[in-house]
This record gives structure tokens, sequence and C-alpha cells, in this order.
């Protein structure tokens, strides 16, 4: 039993099955963030005082990880467009990359919370600190599992290169609109919880 | 997507760098506006507009945004509609009550 | 270039898929990846909960009729920790109430609604071979399974399972026993099993139907499912983040719903507070709200296939059903906060929320109207499927009338938390969706099986089901409207004004337990049938829709040719045909 447009688009949507089941994935994600968001607009503007990011947060090191992130998308979509081109080995140096830099942004957030842990600042501390974790917490949970995706692609998963190489295409484009949103998120994140 | 020649590619290479740049470049411009402490309404406004120009050049030109189907654009919109009725209503619900925590 | 047929010609794909013959055990019955054997799964899943859901209420049933009285037999059973003496503790009551509702809504309706009937049906009835993703498919009833579990284990843990309500309003579930800890990670497998699942459905209708098989050609039942799965992609997120920040309150001393200043027991609670329980309410409901259209919508969608079917006719106002039923989907989110009148929300928000439900209701009572006028001038055959399918139109009828009051917020003012709210709801679920759902399973049993459940014990199982509920719930409006309020372990016992009607507690509970005795027939006759039913073809209804082109049961891949719709849905009794229907997929 073969299920049709799974590499072939459909001619009246002109879309795969797994491009529709991604985009709609990501439609719920933002409703996800977007409670979050709602959650942390309700209580800041109840608040008698809010402090504002800089005072708490490591900003030089946050805008770090934003061009990290940043700099991950571009990596991430260049691997795309390697395989749209047939460039098989450029395709995994960028995907490398992308896995590579996902990582980097792992490490610094590590660095980030444990220098907050070690100055007695924890979630439980105020609601600034309470929707910090929170928030920035699900966001590398999201990082992570995008991270397990590419690696997987990258590994064990690229024998679909040589089977069906449009397929695969179409898959690792798929993880890169998750990996993009991912971006996205933290692109709001970033100035919401640490410059204002 | 398969349709996409080689040169469609590459022109398609060419913007993401450009993207790139952008996006760097806004992220200072962010942080150094940040650095000024304006008054809370006035960042918050900068501060949203300049997140809203980097995530619409993250959504048009990486995720492609820009030529997607009519059918994804559907599905965006309604989720935009939703997203904004979560966000604002809660909020502006407990504020036109009588319990403020 | 002639345009390709809705199934691809065979493409040099890699064999990532064994051939269906070459499966063990396991992999054919257990891990499956048809949709047939996971809607049955999730069918037969959904209905032990919904089984085990009514035992609950059962208990607390004789709770409320004969408040700290021992139960006889069963009350010794129960253990020294809920019910001393075999009788029932507070503690134990609300345990029930919490679990009862959390179990039929999560774990009983919508999984039997929508994993069950969605996944065994759409895509039969669209002319699929399958869903769009069959391993998410799986996944998905595996995530439903693993909440269900961690559900029931919650009763295991000291303190017992949940007891604050399926509401699970803050503070009180923030300060709660270990119970509440599980539910909230048994509500993140839930709501993953359907974000999962409303993908699967939503992509398949789209892109997987028959050739000519245009979305104003669909069967109701299809666009049901349609704007369910809409609903559940986009309402429950919101519920995941806040049961994620319960989580943190609970488990990392946050304090999202923790006001500042709170005293429990004379202490004052050692958080940072500055919280707001609101914020959990807002959360909650802006899922719980679409939810009851998740509920009811499957609901309708079967009843509207079984009326077209049963009275030979096309339904009447079929596309003013379709735009109302969108309409409906999107106003749906609008419309939460009517659930919080009585929560000091200023006169505007007030009045917008009550606007919007107001204007719910119009649609509502569209669907409600067509489906009624397609009675008329119909060759009406009263089979069992029909008669739940007719008796759901005056049900739902008052359960949805009921629910005006409570949309008003003055008038939600007296009503808000009594058994009127509770007669409500029922009225809309029980003899409503309920009814709805046994008369899919009457109608697509001989789909599944190839044979018919037996119509005598059908009849039986109809009229005491339908009197019964009738008798739980009708006296549960007086309650309501004398004042009685909703989760009180005495049933209002010891509030002077609640005396008059305290005995409608003892009709209610032996309406309830003689409701148990008429499932009997059901269930014995859904498995006895499973051996023993009256054999059939593929289309015992005569019916129009595409399912019905499949052998009973349809086999691995569906359709030996894939079909083809060549009209609407609905084309019984056309002037001039040889025969009263005219199937969709016959040229």
């Amino acid at each position: 039993m073969d299920i049709p447009y799974t590499v072939e688009v459909r001619r009246d949507t002109g879309l795969t099955n797994g491009k529709i089941g991604i985009w709609l994935f990501l439609a719920s994600e933002v409703m996800l963030f977007g409670a979050l968001f709602a959650s942390y607009i309700l209580i800041r503007t109840g608040a008698p005082s809010w402090p504002r990011g800089d005072t708490i947060l490591n900003v030089p090191l946050a805008t770090f990880n934003t061009l990290v992130l940043i700099s991950s998308s571009v990596t991430m979509v260049m691997a795309w467009a390697s395989l749209m081109r047939h460039r098989f080995g450029t395709f995994r140096i960028y995907m490398g990359a992308t896995i590579l830099l996902g990582f980097v942004f792992l490490v610094v957030k590590y660095f980030e919370y444990s220098h907050k842990f070690e100055n007695g600042l924890y979630p439980s501390t105020n609601n600034f600190l309470a929707i910090y974790f929170t928030l920035t917490g699900l966001h590398m949970l999201h990082v992570f599992g995008g991270m397990m995706v590419n690696a997987y692609f990258l590994g064990p998963g690229s024998k679909l290169w040589k089977t069906n190489p449009e397929w695969f295409t179409n898959r690792v484009e798929h993880s890169g609109l998750f990996w993009h949103f991912v971006d996205l998120v933290w692109i709001f994140l970033f100035p919401t919880l640490y410059l204002l | 997507m398969t349709s996409d020649h080689a040169a469609d590619i590459d022109r398609h290479v060419r913007v993401y760098i450009t993207v790139f740049g952008a996006l760097m470049a806004l992220t200072i411009i962010t942080v150094v506006v940040s650095r000024f402490h304006l008054p809370v309404p006035i960042a918050v406004s900068v501060a949203l507009l300049v997140a809203t120009i980097k995530g619409s050049l993250v959504a048009c030109y990486f995720m492609h945004l820009i030529s997607e189907k009519k059918l994804i654009y559907a599905v965006l919109m309604l989720t935009a509609v939703f997203f904004v009725a979560l966000l604002a209503l809660p909020a502006v619900t407990v504020h036109n009550g009588y319990w403020i925590h | 270039m002639t345009e390709p047929a809705a199934v691809a010609a065979p493409k040099p794909h890699i064999a990532h898929e064994v051939p269906h013959e070459a499966l063990g055990f396991w992999r054919k019955y257990v891990f499956s990846t048809d949709h047939k054997v996971i809607g049955i799964q999730y069918a037969i899943t959904g209905l032990l909960f919904l089984l085990f859901g009514f035992s609950l209420m059962m208990l607390m049933r004789w709770q409320l009729a004969y408040p700290g009285a021992a139960l006889p037999l069963l009350g010794r059973l129960l253990g020294e920790a809920r019910m001393p003496g075999g009788t029932m503790l507070p503690e134990f009551y609300n345990e029930l109430g919490a679990m009862h509702g959390t179990i039929m809504v999560f774990l009983g309706v919508v999984p039997l609604a929508v994993g069950g009937f969605g996944n065994f049906v759409v895509p039969l009835q669209i002319g699929a071979q399958d869903m769009a993703f069959p391993r998410l498919n799986m996944a998905s009833y595996w995530s439903f399974f693993l909440g269900g579990v961690t559900m029931l284990a919650s009763f295991l843990v000291p303190g017992g399972a949940a007891q604050g309500g399926w509401t699970s309003y803050t503070p009180l579930s923030v300060l709660a026993g270990t119970g509440q800890t599980m539910w909230l990670i048994g509500m993140i497998f839930l709501i993953t099993s359907s974000l999962l699942g409303a993908i699967n459905f939503i992509t398949t209708i789209i892109q997987l139907r028959a050739k000519g098989l245009t979305f104003l050609r669909f069967p109701f039942f299809v666009w049901t499912q349609f704007v369910t799965a809409f609903l559940l992609l986009l309402a429950f997120p919101p519920l995941e983040a806040a049961a994620v920040m319960q989580l943190m309150d609970r488990v990392a001393g946050t304090s999202f719903f923790l006001p500042s200043g709170l005293v429990v027991s004379g202490q004052v609670v050692a958080v940072a507070g500055g919280g707001n329980p609101l914020l959990w309410q807002h959360l909650f409901w802006f899922l719980a709200h679409p939810e009851v259209y998740v509920l009811i919508l499957p609901g309708m969608g079967i009843v509207a296939e079984i009326i077209a079917n049963n009275t030979r006719k096309p339904l009447w106002g079929y596309r003013s059903m379709v735009y109302s039923l969108v309409f409906l989907g999107f106003m749906s989110f609008i419309v939460w906060a009517h659930h919080m009148f009585m929560t000091g929300m200023g006169t505007a928000m007030a009045a917008f929320f009550q606007t919007t439900t107001m204007i719910i209701s119009i649609p509502s009572v569209v669907i409600l109207t067509a489906l009624i006028i397609s009675l008329w001038g119909g060759s009406i055959r009263f089979n069992t499927p029909m008669l739940f399918a007719v008796a759901f139109l005056p049900m739902f009828g008052i359960g949805g009338l009921t629910g005006l009051p409570l949309g008003l917020n003055v008038a939600d003012i007296p009503l808000h938390d009594t058994y009127y709210v509770i007669a409500h709801f029922h009225y809309v679920v029980a003899p409503g969706t309920i009814f709805a759902l046994f008369a899919g399973i009457y109608y697509w049993f001989p789909k599944a099986t190839g044979r018919k459940m037996n119509e005598t014990l059908g009849k039986i199982h109809f009229f005491g089901s339908l009197v019964c509920m009738n008798v739980v719930f009708m006296p549960m409006f007086l309650m309501g409207l004398a004042g009685v309020s909703r989760r009180l372990f005495d049933g209002g016992a010891s509030y002077a004004f609640a005396q008059p009607v305290l005995h409608l507690n003892v009709v209610s509970s032996w309406g309830a337990w003689t409701l148990a005795i008429f499932q009997i027939p059901f269930i014995f006759n859904f498995f006895w049938s499973i051996w023993k039913g009256e054999q059939t073809d593929g289309n015992p209804w005569q019916a129009t829709t595409i399912e019905w082109a499949a052998p009973s049961p349809p086999p691995h891949g569906n359709f030996p040719v894939a079909p083809e719709a060549y009209r609407g849905p609905y084309e019984y009794s056309v002037p001039g045909a040889a025969k009263d229907f005219l199937p969709q997929y016959e040229a």
C-alpha cells in the first residue's frame, strides 16, 4: 500500500502531505508558545512592579545566542538547498553546522542557568524568573528535539537519500521548517525577556 | 519545491545570505536601542516592531512563506486570529474586572 | 495531460513496508498502522473507559441518594481509606467527581467519537487507503493509552487521584496531593495524542479524498471530523502550556497561579506569590469550551448520516449545515469566558462574551433544525441506529436550549455551579452525544464485522436508556433552580433551602442504576453479534456513501479499486432512478 502525495504534490492543493502536516504542527506550536506569552502579559500587567530584563539576565550572552540561532537557521536552509542542488557532501557540512550551532546554544543556556542557580535565583524566586525559566526551558526542549531530528537526518536517516532523494529532501525541508520556527520563537523571546 | 531548477536555487541562496545580514543587523539594533531605557510603552513597541520584522524575514524567506500555497496561508491566518484572541482577551478581561493580583 | 489518479501509480519506492500478510500478530493487531485496527483499538478502549467512568458516577449516586449511609457489599471492598465502615469520605466523593468528569470527557467520549469513529470511518468515506500518516496514527493511540494508564494509576498513589474537579482550578489543585501531578502528566499524554491525531485528520481529508469528491460532496460526518480536528489542533496547546505551568507551581515552587498572601489552614503558604488563579481559568477554558464542540460535532455528523439513510431522502439544508458548522467552529474560540461570569469580570467583557455566546447558538440551531426538517416527508425506517439518531434531536434540543440562560451573564448568576449546569451539559453529552455514538455503533458495526447487531436487544437498549436518561437528568434542572450547588458531597442535605428537592437525588440515583441495567443488553449484543450476528453484504443499509463500497470488513488498503465520487453524498429517492438510492461511488 502506497500513500499518495508523499513525494509528488496533489494537483489542486499544490502540496505534499508532509508539508501540510508540518505547517499544521507549527500552527499548534504557535498556540502553545502563545499561551505562555499570554501568561507573561497577564502576570506582568497585573504585577505592582516588574524588573527590566537586563537587571537580572545576561544580555551579551543572550545576544550571542541570538546570533548563534540565526546562523543555525541559515545553515539549515543551506543544507536543504544543497540537497536541491544534489550536493550531498555539502548538505552534510551544513547540517552538521546546524547541529553544532544548536549545541552551542544549549551550552550557553547551561551556563546562564547555572549562573542563576549559583546566585540563588530559581523559578520559585519570583514571577519574572518563573516565566523566564518556563519560556526558555520549553524553548530549549524544542531546540533539543530539533537537534535530535536533524542528527537523525545527518546519520541513520540519510540512507534515504540513496533510494528516494526527493522524499529525503522534503523531509529535511520539513525538519528545517521546525528549526526555523524555533528560531522565530527565540526572536520574540529574546527582546521580551531580556530587553524589556 | 521539487520542480525548482538550479538557477532558482542560486537566486534563493543569494536571498538567504541577504536576509542573514539583515537579521544580524536588526539584532544589534534592537540591543542598542534597549540600552537607551526608553519609557516602557515605547520600548515595547520598538522591540516588538523589530522582532516582527526579523520574524517576518525568517518566515517569508527561510520558511518560504512568501511563495507558499493558499491552503497554508489560510491555516496560518486562522491561527493568527486565535493567537491574538489568546494574547489579548485574558489580560483585558482580568483588567476590566475587580480582582487584580 | 489527464489528471493524475487519486491513488498514485506504483512508484519505485523502497519497500519500507512489509507486505501485510507477512506481519506477525503484534504488528497486525497490537502495533498496527492500519486506521481500521487503530479505530477499533480507540473504540474498545474508549468504551471501557466510559464504563469505568459510569461506574464511578454510580458510586457517587449512592452517597447523593443516601448521604452517610453504608454501601452494602461494595462499600467494604473499597477499603477503610476511602469508605470506612462502608460510608463514603468526602475526599473519596471528590476523587470520584473529578475523575468521572476527566475520564468521560478525555478518555471516553472523545477517543470513541474522534479516535474510534473518525479513524475507522473517515478514510473509508473519502475513498482513501488509509490515513496520510499511518505511523503517526499509531503513535496517537499509544499516547492516549499511556495517558489513560497514568490517569488510572493516579487512584493508587497516596492521597488518591485528583480531587479538584475535572477543571482543576487553582490554587486548590496546586496544593493537592500526588494524584494531581499524575492528572497533569496524564493530560499531557492525552493532549499530545489529540494533536497528532488532528494533524492526521486534516491532512488526510484534504489530500487523500477520492477523485470527484469535492468539499461540498463530503458526507456531513467528514465535515464534522474536519472542523473538530481544527478545534483540537488550535485549542489544546494552551491547556498543555497551562498544565506545564501548574506542574511548575506544584513541583518547582513557582507562583503562576498562587496569589500573594495565600493562607491555608491558618498557615501562610511559603511561596513568592504574585500569581493569578484566573490565569489558569482562562487557559483551561480556552481549551475546554472548544472541547465541548469536540464532544458534540462528531455525534451530529453520525446522526446526519443515519437520518439521511433512514429517511431515504437527502439531508435538508446541507449547505447551511456546512456553513453553520464552520462558523460554529470559528466562534467556539471566542466564547470561553462565559464559564467565568462569576469571577468578577467587568460589564464590558461580560457583555462581549455574552454576545459571542448568543451568536454561537445560531449555527447550532440551524444544524438541529435542518436535521429535524430532514425527517419531513421521509420514508422512515425505525431501526435501532435511527431510533438513537432521532432521539438525539430533542435531547440535544433540551441541552442546547437550557444552555441559553447560562450564556446570559445575569441569568447565570443564580445558576452558575448548580445542578442546573450539570443537567444542561449532561443532556448534551449523555442522551445527546452518547446516543449518537450508540447509533454509530449499531450503524457501522456491519461494516467493521460483516454482521448486524440484534434489533430486539437494540430496541430494549434504546427505550430503556431513553427513559432512564431523562429520569436521571430532568430532576437536576429543578434542583439547580432551587439553588443546590454542584460538587456537594451530601447532595445539598445540609442546606435548609434544599430540603424540598432532596428527594430528587433518590430519583436520579435509581434512574442511573436502572440505566446501568439497560446497558447489559447492549454489551451482550455487541460481543454476541461479532460471532453470531446476522451476516450481511457490503451495504446492508442501502447507503450512498463511499465506505459502503468496501467489503465488510474492509481489507488492508480498503478498496480493491480506487473509488471515484460521481455525485453528492445523499442521492436518495432520485426521480426516475431504478432504485431508491444512487451511491456516490457508482458511475
